[in-house]
């Protein structure tokens, strides 16, 4: 029987609870259409959607955005979460949270934070993330999720901007007392296309940077867990993709669309189904968008008859359209695609343009903007 | 803790926060959720880690399993030792 015919059973959920979020920055990895306050699901939805989860199979549920802390009822649905059996996991920018909803979550039974850090200084963190203030802010959250007992991991994203200070940045992790961090290279997809010139290090900058983390990794030992993934376009092989395409996860939008991936609707002519609709169960089993990608069998050669297949899928789905305007070819990341020649061509272009910073619009009287910061220059 | 060592009498093991035993039906069975990992618990490692409740004593822990399982104490200390320092080095449990 051909893999195409297996059905796996999902481990994590990704819920984009908001796309709204008061920093703007560059790499923003949420699609360029943002989906507006007023669709978003309410939290008896999300309550349903987590039962449901369960039911498949899902064990982790990681509640994102955007900024989770815009929603008002963000306790509640985390509680729901932690009602239904989740494994519940809050990744925040650390603005929007209080030291007081913290609490209120920790109560609720969270078991996990995840916070993310622009870079090592106060100064260039704040420029990153396009929002004064926000250091300062990510620290003071940090400090009180760790004094509620909660475990705490450290995401770092790194470019061209902060790719020399990965040491420093694990420094800081230390002193937050965080038990894991994680490591991740800009991926270009959504907005962070928009920025790919202005974010791209240098091959030499990123080979540097791997050695780096690996030595981290040895000096602290026991001491706290790295977790890094290594940059797309400088690799040699793709990464597996979210496990494969509706394999591992499901990733539900504001307004409840289910895609295999959060960056799948950047792939034109796939159909997602909505939780508003149907059952979970049904969008994992029968819907348009997770029957496209699933196994291997559409894979074109060299992936066809690549051992690798079964371990990274071909790559991601998303980036082979963006690169190479078809969804089902190898990912070019890999050395032994077609188009690979395209990626070196792209991580050669460096430009010293300005950030374009991501801002969501205003949709209606009701809601205000979102611009509190001086615009700042990408640094080389 | 390194490897060898054994496990004091009167620690009291317990799982910390953000780690969580669970029974999932869909996935068949016991599992030990931590933050992006997911470990399978078998049915010993299961009548184990519901003893770790930060309340027992490794001693107790060891005695109880010992007269439930009608087993020589010496090889379920042995093997419950083995398995929680496992887990302390992964940093999946407390004493």
């Amino acid at each position: 029987m051909a893999e195409a015919a297996t059905l796996h059973k999902p481990l994590g959920l990704l819920a984009e609870l908001t796309h709204r979020c008061p920093l703007g920055c560059p790499y923003c990895s949420n699609p360029l259409a943002l989906e507006p306050r007023d669709g978003e699901l309410d939290a008896a939805t999300w309550s349903r959607v987590f039962k449901e989860a369960v039911g498949l199979g899902v064990m982790h549920v990681h509640l994102s955005g955007g900024e989770p802390g815009a929603r008002r009822d963000l306790v509640d649905i985390a509680a729901n979460a932690r009602e239904a059996g989740l494994y519940t996991n809050l990744i925040t920018s650390g603005v929007g949270i209080t030291t007081r909803t913290m609490r209120d979550l920790w109560e609720a039974g969270l078991d996990h934070v995840q916070v993310s850090i622009q870079d090592a200084d106060a100064v260039s963190s704040d420029r990153i993330a396009g929002y004064r203030g926000a250091f300062q802010r990510k620290h003071a959250l940090a400090a009180e999720a760790v004094r509620l007992g909660l475990p705490l991991t450290v995401n770092l994203v790194v470019h061209r901007a902060n790719i020399g200070r990965i040491s420093d940045m694990v420094d800081l992790a230390l002193k937050l007392k965080a038990s894991r961090i994680e490591i991740a290279h800009v991926q270009y997809y959504g907005w962070a296309l928009k920025n790919r010139s202005a974010l791209m290090p240098t091959a030499e900058q990123v080979s540097r940077a791997v050695a780096e983390v690996e030595e981290l990794r040895r000096k602290h030992h026991g001491q706290i867990v790295i977790d890094a993934v290594v940059p797309d376009y400088h690799a040699r092989f793709p990464k597996p993709c979210v496990g494969g395409w509706g394999r591992r996860s499901l990733n539900v939008t504001p307004s409840g669309r289910v895609l295999p991936c959060h960056a799948a609707e950047s792939i034109p002519g796939l159909t997602f189904w909505n939780v508003r609709e149907h059952s979970l169960a049904d969008i994992w089993a029968r819907s348009p968008a997770f029957n496209a990608f699933r196994g291997t069998d559409f894979l074109p050669a060299p992936c066809a008859t690549c051992e690798r297949r079964e371990i990274d899928f071909g790559g991601c789905r998303c980036q082979a359209f963006a690169l190479t305007g078809d969804a089902r070819a190898t990912d070019p990341v890999c050395h032994l695609a077609p188009d690979h020649a395209r990626v070196a061509e792209l991580a050669a272009v460096r430009t010293d343009a300005p950030y374009v910073y991501r801002r969501m619009e205003p949709t209606d009287g009701k809601q205000r903007p979102i611009v509190r910061s001086r615009e700042g220059q990408a640094v080389s | 803790m390194a490897e060898g060592d054994t496990i004091a009498g009167d620690a009291k093991p317990r799982l910390p926060r953000g780690v969580r035993l669970t029974h999932n039906e869909a996935q068949g069975g016991w599992v030990l959720l931590a933050p992006e990992r997911i470990f399978k618990a078998d049915a010993i490692a299961v009548e184990i880690l519901k003893r770790c409740t930060g309340e027992a004593t490794f001693a107790a822990i060891v005695d109880d399993l010992a007269t439930t399982f009608s087993a020589p104490r010496d090889r379920i200390q042995a093997d419950v030792s083995k398995l929680l320092s496992g887990l302390v080095e992964k940093k999946l449990l407390e004493l």
